[in-house]
């Protein structure tokens, strides 16, 4: 079960390096108090779409591995689209529903704990916060 | 040695199953299972206020509670505080000792703090005008007793934890209780992790209030304990009103009663507290120094395997020396969560995070947080021996 959750795709993601966004037009940062996950989040904004993203996470490797696939999948998305993902990786998680990202299928095996639906979360709420969700 | 407190423990016969959690939350002994059930079942009624058959039972069985917790700490029954928690003993103490505090007076706390012995004086502090300072920690996050300089004339209350939840560090109490009566101020202690490895004694500790949680003492949740001074309860005012805590009530004031009612507004939590009171009963039953050996023999276990292990950092004193069998620690490349996680997969139950005390996470550098493996009497070998398997396999699968 372990070597699933753990999967090498999900250490890869974990490992990309991340960088913050020099004068933004909008930020975020959530916690998860329960852990202690920090995601910290900047975006550029063109036209009504995400332009640029920049990021920094400090957490479990589920936190930074979804950390990244927002990093990847948010620019180019209209803003109204950007803010629905963390509705409909929630509902990924907990309602079986399927990944709205291709890159989130490695992310299926954190459906059984439920405790740990909050790590993946936090990236997608604070990229819906930082566009004034 | 372990054998026959294990017994007494149904949950830890479960196989597979290593509970080193303790710290959050003590497992129950049968006797007090059962003794809950009993009243539940035979006495279940209002206390002090009832005429009826159940209403005395009820009444004898809360008021014998009391006894057994005041037995417990070698105190006067009436010095003994029934509240709903830990957390919440210790906002009564500061919502009542912080009542006529106001600018220029001042709180020490220490950075070893839970938060719930912090956030209620800051709170306070920030609607009444005195300031709270730190007393800082060293590397090992002990508390610095060396420079008690904060603990000056403007010093009303010093409120320390007896020992830390994160590093089991036992902070030195009557050299605290010495500084803090040189000047006039009050101890508070927080012994929610202390009284979990036996009887205690504030009054001799020189506190003045001293609370504990149930839940981590072997009894049930939902109650705790607030023990003060009969001298120094009796000048309190009370924090919270309501039916049982008050004597004359006229159209437009009350008059509190004595303590200890004076401090439980409401209805008590009557059934928890006989509980409680038969744990701390059966705390009394145990031959301390022994379990003391034993809990010593298997923390020096558990700091050897650490110190075996690649990457792994204990966090906190890495000697046997005034600790409590509570070790945390960090793995390099590991998050604490993800090593919990694991470690919980195999039925090693241990604790990841910041364990509700951000300032000491913020003085020992741990922005992560750390994982916690407390122990209790009913260890054994094999539960240490099984978190430092797991711990290995843990960190293979996640490098």
């Amino acid at each position: 079960m372990s070597e699933e959750l753990y999967q090498q795709a999900i250490k890869d993601l974990a490992a990309e390096a991340s960088q913050r966004l020099e004068a933004p037009d909008a930020s975020a940062t959530l916690d998860n108090p329960l852990c202690g996950d920090t995601v910290s989040l900047d975006l550029r904004l063109s036209q009504g779409r995400v332009a640029a993203l920049g990021h920094g996470a400090k957490g479990c490797l589920l936190c930074k591995a979804a950390a990244t696939v927002v990093a990847q999948a948010a620019v180019g998305l209209e803003a109204e689209t950007a803010v629905a993902l963390a509705d409909r990786v929630g509902a990924m998680l907990k309602q079986g529903a399927e990944p709205p990202l291709p890159a989130l299928a490695a992310f299926l095996a954190v459906r059984p704990h439920k405790s740990r639906h909050g790590c993946v979360l936090l990236p997608f709420k604070a990229l819906a916060k930082a566009l004034g969700r | 040695m372990t054998a026959p407190i294990r017994d007494a423990f149904p949950v830890l016969a479960r196989a597979g199953f290593h509970y080193l959690d303790s710290a959050a939350m003590a497992q129950l002994p049968s006797a007090v299972v059962e003794a809950v059930a009993h009243h539940d079942l035979s006495a279940r009624a209002n206390v002090h206020r009832g005429l009826h058959e159940l209403a005395r039972r009820a009444d004898d069985a809360y008021d014998g509670a009391r006894q057994r917790v005041a037995r417990f700490l070698s105190a006067e029954a009436d010095e003994v505080v029934f509240t709903g928690g830990c957390t919440l003993a210790l906002n009564i103490a500061a919502l009542a000792l912080g009542e006529k505090l106001g600018p220029g007076d001042r709180v020490v706390v220490s950075a070893a703090e839970h938060h719930s012995n912090l956030l209620p004086w800051l709170m306070l502090s920030q609607r009444k005008g005195f300031e709270v300072v730190s007393l800082p920690v060293d590397g090992d996050g002990r508390l610095r007793l060396d420079d008690l300089s904060l603990i000056d004339g403007r010093c009303r209350v010093v409120a320390v934890t007896h020992a830390s939840n994160v590093t089991g560090a036992v902070t030195d109490i009557p050299r605290l209780a010495e500084a803090a009566h040189a000047v006039g101020a009050k101890l508070v202690v927080d012994g929610a992790q202390m009284v979990p490895h036996g009887p205690v004694d504030p009054r001799a500790l020189g506190a003045d209030l001293y609370a504990f949680a149930g839940h981590k003492a072997y009894g049930p949740t939902g109650i705790g304990v607030l023990w003060g001074r009969r001298e120094l309860l009796a000048e309190l005012p009370p924090v919270l009103w309501g039916g049982g805590m008050v004597g004359v009530v006229g159209p437009t004031d009350a008059e509190p009663l004595d303590p200890p009612e004076r401090f439980e507004a409401g209805t008590p939590p009557v059934a928890q507290a006989v509980g409680l009171g038969v744990a701390l009963e059966w705390m009394c039953g145990l031959d301390w120094p022994s379990v003391h050996a034993a809990e010593k023999e298997l923390t020096r276990r558990l700091l050897a395997g650490l110190a075996g292990l690649d990457g792994v950092r204990v966090v906190g004193p890495p000697d046997l020396e005034a600790r409590l069998p509570v070790v945390s620690f960090v793995v390099a490349g590991c998050h604490p969560h993800d090593l919990s996680h694991l470690l919980g997969e195999r039925g090693v139950a241990v604790r990841g995070g910041a364990h509700c005390a951000r300032p000491l996470m913020v003085a020992l550098g741990l922005e992560e947080g750390c994982v916690r493996a407390s122990l209790a009497p009913y260890t054994n070998r094999a539960d240490v021996q099984a978190l430092l398997d797991g711990l290995a396999h843990a960190i293979r699968v996640l490098r």
